[in-house]
């Protein structure tokens, strides 16, 4: 990757997502929630559609040119997600989405492992993906579930992660940018400290990957999991980079075809990695898509991704700030922190927000955001949250914002 | 707000500003709570119940200007129904929601403004929080009564 990508010119990149062209109540679409997913470039839509039309045939089965080809396309996907993220290719394991990357942790990692009196420590930022996996770990082994709590300005209170950490702590479970607060954590430092009480760390990686550049042998997480569809890929990808002691000294988290050395009536030995986590017929054609996703966020420069969504994200804040009573959750600097920014107003629902905005053709998410917990800790049943993506413009964030002044109207 | 008029009338909005029903009951004879999964809102709902007759409904809680409005309604169109009735009309509002029952306007009250939300999937959920929390209470209430019977 080049280290002085050239800014983006969100014109000219607009022209690679065909979605962006449309309209909705015959408003021009501005797209406001790719924390929940992303749009698609025309660079994957064509990769899953080649595949489909040129090369269509299982991998590692075939030894025909046809599953030659699908198998290299399939690898080459691997590949690309390898080098976007840093790590080698035997660590990059292939799953449905981040939740079963994380699941698989949770099966694999902390069923066969965990005792009772054992504790699981989480924060109180987590998306339930990070959350839900380790309660049913937690009621199978009676280990213990804790939360790191969060401060009123929307980060991780560290003291009171220190002293949660003890012996007792066998994994620690952190998102590395809140998809509610927008927060970046500081995950190497966690991991540091979770390492220097024989705990592991998993780090939920699903709304930094797309967003800015990681580098995940430099946090020196144990487990870093991300979803394909938040990054320009399609739905039922997602990704589990483990570190390969770790990886190598689990058993499977699933069993049948792919997953295996050797199967005999008396039992059966595993594939090597990345394949011994990989049951079953994966999903081929999105571990292409995904593939292209990540060449094509390569090629823009995670590192212009980054700056533009700063400047995206400080000019949101201010526009928002503008706002008579406006409540806006997380850290209020942009430049120390993600493009998820979710907010409440005194007199509007956030259900109200979505619903009269989409009218105007702008697209926000209504709800809990898959974070009940940490909804409990800032005192509200939901929030609206706007998110930006390399393909937003500030002009956008400024129909948004007109947008929800015109709400307020109407339901005064 | 053009294509929204059939989730935002007059009506509705009318419950939404002024909720009928809104507050809590000295020593109701029933009380259950309700959340709506997809969003969050949290609801509590009381029910005074006297002979097999509702007789007052009080409501406390969060929630969206359909699902506020909605319990408005659904507060007004409960009274004074036997437990039977306010069941039957839970039910019939149900499946007006789920747009298999035209909405009839002397079960529903004003609730049949809301008839058009069944066009909306997602906001369906929102206008049946109360209802299916005062279905919850009937249920409960009956329940607890065969306990101490
Ligand atoms: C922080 C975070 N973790 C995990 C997930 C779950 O991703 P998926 O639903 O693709 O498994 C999401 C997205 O919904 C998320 O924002």
């Amino acid at each position: 990757m080049s280290t002085a990508a050239a800014p983006i010119d969100v014109t000219a990149l607009r022209a690679d997502f065909p979605i962006l062209s449309r309209t909705v109540h015959g408003a021009p679409l501005v797209y406001l929630d790719s924390a929940a997913t992303s749009q698609k470039p025309v660079a994957v839509l064509d990769a899953m559609d080649a595949y489909y039309r040129e090369t269509n045939a299982n991998v590692h089965r075939g030894v025909y040119e046809l599953a030659a080809e699908a198998t290299a396309r399939y690898e080459g996907g691997r590949d690309a997600v390898a080098r976007m993220v840093g790590a080698p290719r035997e660590s990059v394991v292939l799953t449905k989405n981040a939740s079963e990357a994380i699941n698989l942790v949770a099966w694999a990692w902390g069923i066969r492992t965990l005792k009772a009196g054992d504790e699981i420590l989480v924060t109180e930022m987590e998306h339930h993906s990070n959350i839900v996996p380790w309660q049913i770990v937690a009621g199978i082994t009676g280990a213990v579930v804790r939360f790191v709590p969060v401060t009123p300005g929307g980060e991780l209170d560290m003291d009171a992660f220190a002293a949660l950490l003890t012996e007792r702590t066998r994994m620690v479970g952190v998102v590395h940018v809140s998809n509610v607060l927008g927060t970046i954590n500081p995950v190497a430092e966690i991991t540091r400290m979770a390492h220097a009480v024989g705990a592991l760390v998993l780090v939920d990686g699903s709304q930094s990957v797309p967003h800015m550049p990681v580098d995940v042998p430099s946090i020196g997480c144990d487990f870093f999991a991300f979803t394909g569809h938040k990054m320009l890929g399609p739905t039922g990808i997602g990704v589990l980079v483990g570190r390969r002691e770790v990886l190598e000294s689990m058993e499977p988290f699933l069993g049948g075809g792919e997953m295996i050395s050797n199967v005999t009536q008396q039992g059966s030995t595993w594939a090597d990695l990345p394949w011994k986590f990989e049951a079953g017929t994966p999903p081929i054609a999105e571990a292409i898509g995904l593939g292209a996703a990540a060449d094509y966020l390569t090629a823009v420069g995670l590192d212009a991704v980054r700056a533009h969504e700063v400047e995206l994200t400080a000019h949101m804040l201010d526009a928002l700030a503008q706002v008579d009573g406006i409540t806006i959750f997380g850290p209020r600097d942009a430049a120390v922190r993600g493009g998820a920014v979710s907010f409440s107003l005194p007199d509007l629902h956030p259900h109200d927000i979505a619903q009269l905005i989409d009218q105007e053709g702008v697209c926000v998410r209504a709800g809990h955001h898959c974070a009940k917990p940490l909804m409990r800790v800032l005192g509200v049943g939901a929030t609206a949250r706007a998110s930006t993506y390399l393909y937003n413009s500030a002009e956008e964030i400024d129909v948004f914002v007109r947008a929800l002044g015109n709400a307020r109207l109407a339901l005064k | 707000m053009g294509g929204l008029d059939d989730l935002y009338q007059d009506l509705i909005l009318d419950h939404y500003r002024r909720k009928r029903g809104e507050g809590s009951l000295d020593s109701p004879t029933v009380a259950v709570d309700q959340n709506n999964p997809l969003c969050g809102d949290e609801i509590h709902l009381e029910l005074n119940i006297v002979d097999g007759v509702v007789t007052e409904i009080a409501h406390t809680g969060e929630g969206c200007s359909i699902s506020q409005a909605s319990m408005s309604m659904m507060s007004e169109a409960l009274v004074g129904k036997s437990l039977d009735e306010a069941l039957e009309v839970v039910e019939h509002f149900r499946m007006v929601m789920h747009g298999s029952e035209q909405g009839d306007e002397d079960r529903l009250g004003d609730a049949i403004a809301l008839e058009g939300v069944a066009k909306y999937p997602v906001r369906v959920k929102c206008a049946l929080l109360g209802w299916m929390a005062a279905k919850d209470a009937i249920q409960t209430y009956r329940r607890e009564g065969e306990e101490v019977a």
